[in-house]
């Protein structure tokens, strides 16, 4: 079944100025339920702006986005998040931080349900969160009222990435979460991402700039450059792929290109 | 001098109701909203007409809450639908409220589209209804009598006030408190927060900033509504300045209550409000200065207010550096003698 399914995307920013930049060309990707796509690529590649497309934070200036087999491309953000978790790379996006650990976890509790006039944090939803939280092992279920500015960086993001996937959302969006963090830090919340993808069984988008952990996790592999999707690595042949081999390949794609645009420009 | 005092308090509980509302946009959504300075007199203005043209004043008092609310969403929608700088959607707002509320209370005149003011002098008023039930419980008597047995000299005309005004703010302040735990009230404080990060919660940030300011300025025209009925008049004017009024009641609140928990802060607001009034009355006792000066008093407290908790954090800061580096210094000294003992 395809879950999420991104048809020939085209995005332009300040398009018609000098600054004109081709961030999507022609984007074609499909989720089956349960992927878990690892994304790498250069900076300006246009990792983010693909996400920023699913998550409807940006329109595609062209192309469709389908989720669950529903059209959404010109669905607003909030609308689409009910289905959509994210994380973001900077630990300080995906918390509220003057809102205290047990606030914070009610508004991730009421993100696919329509908020009203019920007590945010009750002592049902209370219990809740803290059972959830003992599966980070950070010690926060004993620090409920604590502000969430207080957390250090690392705790932010574990609290961000279990917001994130609170209510089993669709899909799952992790943006660079763990290259603010230092490296001990970005190895626990790497760990916790794949628990808590696997306790799902979480269909998952990743943008990762650290090579290892895009072999590491998930079960698809895709490399993007200038735009477009250059490399797509299937179930398969993930397995025995190795940093080495990733390097060669894009050296390889890369130089391809680059003699065919030389290429089209004699012509 | 009691009585100026006690004055004051009763108006500074009155105007806690529109600090509150400063706060509810100020601090809570992050939204400096200028509305105030006109919902103010979009509430004393509806209540004050309706009043005069024969409506119960809670009748009256109600219809001004609303009309707050809907000038509050109207700001709100300029900024969020129509892009408009938050600051100057509030402006719009406050100016457009200006003739708005001449209209309001040119409903009243039979020559003419547009007054500039209403007097209640003899008509009836949440108070004068209040006070009829109350003067017939006797409490005043009773509280007046024992104070003037213990000695104390000055004793108000009437506890009611107070009383009622207390009651009405208490009411509002836990209102206010339970709201911002709700799931809408924890939305509406994370839009202040972080609007990515509520967005991607399935937040519609738009529709909580308009709820907000609707709410904050219904509170605000509350306000107004009953300084309307308690100095019993209702005037285009008495809404300068009351941005800042309500800001300076926020601002002195938080600095010496503190903002540890939305409960508390509230309180503090509302003890804010009451502190700035009696501020207000003592300087206006001092003979050098006078009414017209009301204005620039505001301004100066607002500029102490926030000035001063900068000048005790670094003072704070500086000493605590201070007694760290002596700390350092001892131990290091102490680790050379322990040094050179080793040696010898």
């Amino acid at each position: 079944m395809i879950l999420l399914n991104l048809k020939s995307i085209n995005k332009i920013f300040n398009e018609a100025t000098a600054d004109e930049k081709i961030a999507l060309d022609q984007i074609n990707l499909e989720l089956k339920a349960g992927d878990f796509v690892t994304v790498i690529g250069s900076n300006g590649a246009g990792k983010s702006t693909m996400m920023n497309m699913i998550s409807g934070a940006l329109t595609p200036d062209f192309g469709s986005i389908e989720i669950d087999g529903k059209d959404v491309t010109r669905l607003p953000e909030y609308k689409r998040s009910h289905f959509i978790g994210r994380v973001f790379q900077d630990p300080m996006a995906g918390t509220a931080p003057s809102m205290t650990i047990e606030e914070n976890l009610a508004l991730a509790f009421s993100r696919n349900k329509s908020r009203g006039l019920k007590i945010g944090v009750d002592k049902k939803r209370k219990d809740y969160f803290k059972t959830s939280l003992e599966m980070l092992h950070l010690n926060l279920e004993n620090r409920l009222n604590a502000k969430v500015g207080m957390l250090s960086g690392g705790e932010r993001q574990a609290l961000s990435l279990l917001m994130a996937t609170f209510t089993q959302p669709s899909i799952l969006l992790l943006d660079e979460h763990t290259a603010a963090l230092d490296p001990s830090r970005a190895e626990l919340i790497t760990k916790l991402t794949k628990q808590l993808v696997e306790k799902d069984q979480l269909t998952t988008l990743m943008v990762t700039h650290n090579m290892q952990q895009a072999l590491d996790l998930g079960n698809r592999l895709i490399m993007m450059d200038k735009g477009q999707i250059i490399l797509e690595v299937g179930e398969e042949e993930k397995k025995d792929l190795s940093i080495a081999k990733l390097m060669e390949e894009f050296q390889r794609i890369r130089g391809e290109k680059l003699t065919s645009d030389r290429a089209l420009l004699s012509v | 001098m009691f009585t100026a005092i006690f004055g004051s308090v009763e108006q500074g509980i009155i105007y806690a109701i529109m600090a509150l509302g400063v706060y509810l946009t100020f601090r809570v959504l992050d939204f400096p909203d200028l509305t105030v300075d006109g919902s103010f007199v979009t509430g004393a203005a509806t209540a004050a007409t309706m009043i005069v043209l024969g409506y119960h004043p809670a009748i009256a008092t109600l219809v001004a809450i609303a009309a707050g609310f809907i000038a509050g969403c109207i700001t709100g929608i300029l900024h969020t639908k129509g892009k408009i700088n938050p600051l100057l959607s509030g402006i719009l707002m406050m100016i457009a409220l200006y003739s708005i509320n001449l209209r309001i209370m040119g409903l009243t005149a039979d020559n003419s589209i547009g007054r500039p003011n209403i007097p209640l002098l003899n008509a009836e008023t949440l108070f004068s209804k209040f006070y009829t039930w109350w003067g017939s419980l006797g409490i005043d008597e009773a509280i007046n009598n024992f104070l003037k047995s213990i000695g104390v000299q000055f004793v108000p005309s009437t506890w009611g006030t107070i009383f009622l005004v207390a009651i009405i703010v208490i009411m509002i302040k836990f209102i206010v408190d339970w709201f911002l735990k709700t799931e809408i009230g924890l939305a509406i404080r994370a839009t202040g927060d972080n609007k990515k990060m509520i967005r991607s919660f399935s937040a519609n940030t738009d529709n909580l900033v308009i709820i907000g300011l609707g709410i904050s300025n219904a509170l605000v025209a509350f306000s107004g509504a009953l300084i309307a009925q308690y100095a019993k008049f209702a005037d285009i004017g008495m809404g300068i300045g009351m941005i800042v009024i309500g800001l300076a009641s926020v601002i002195i609140g938080e600095a010496i209550f503190g903002t540890k928990t939305i409960v508390r802060t509230t309180i503090a607001v509302i003890a804010g409000a009451i502190i700035y009034r009696i501020v207000l009355a003592l300087a206006l006792r001092v003979d050098l200065l006078d009414t017209g000066d009301m204005k620039l008093i505001t301004a100066a407290i607002v500029i102490i207010a926030l000035i001063l908790p900068q000048y005790f954090d670094k003072r704070r800061e500086k000493s605590r550096k201070a007694k760290r580096h002596a700390e350092r210094s001892v131990a290091i000294k102490k680790k050379i003698k322990q040094e050179a003992n080793d040696l010898a």
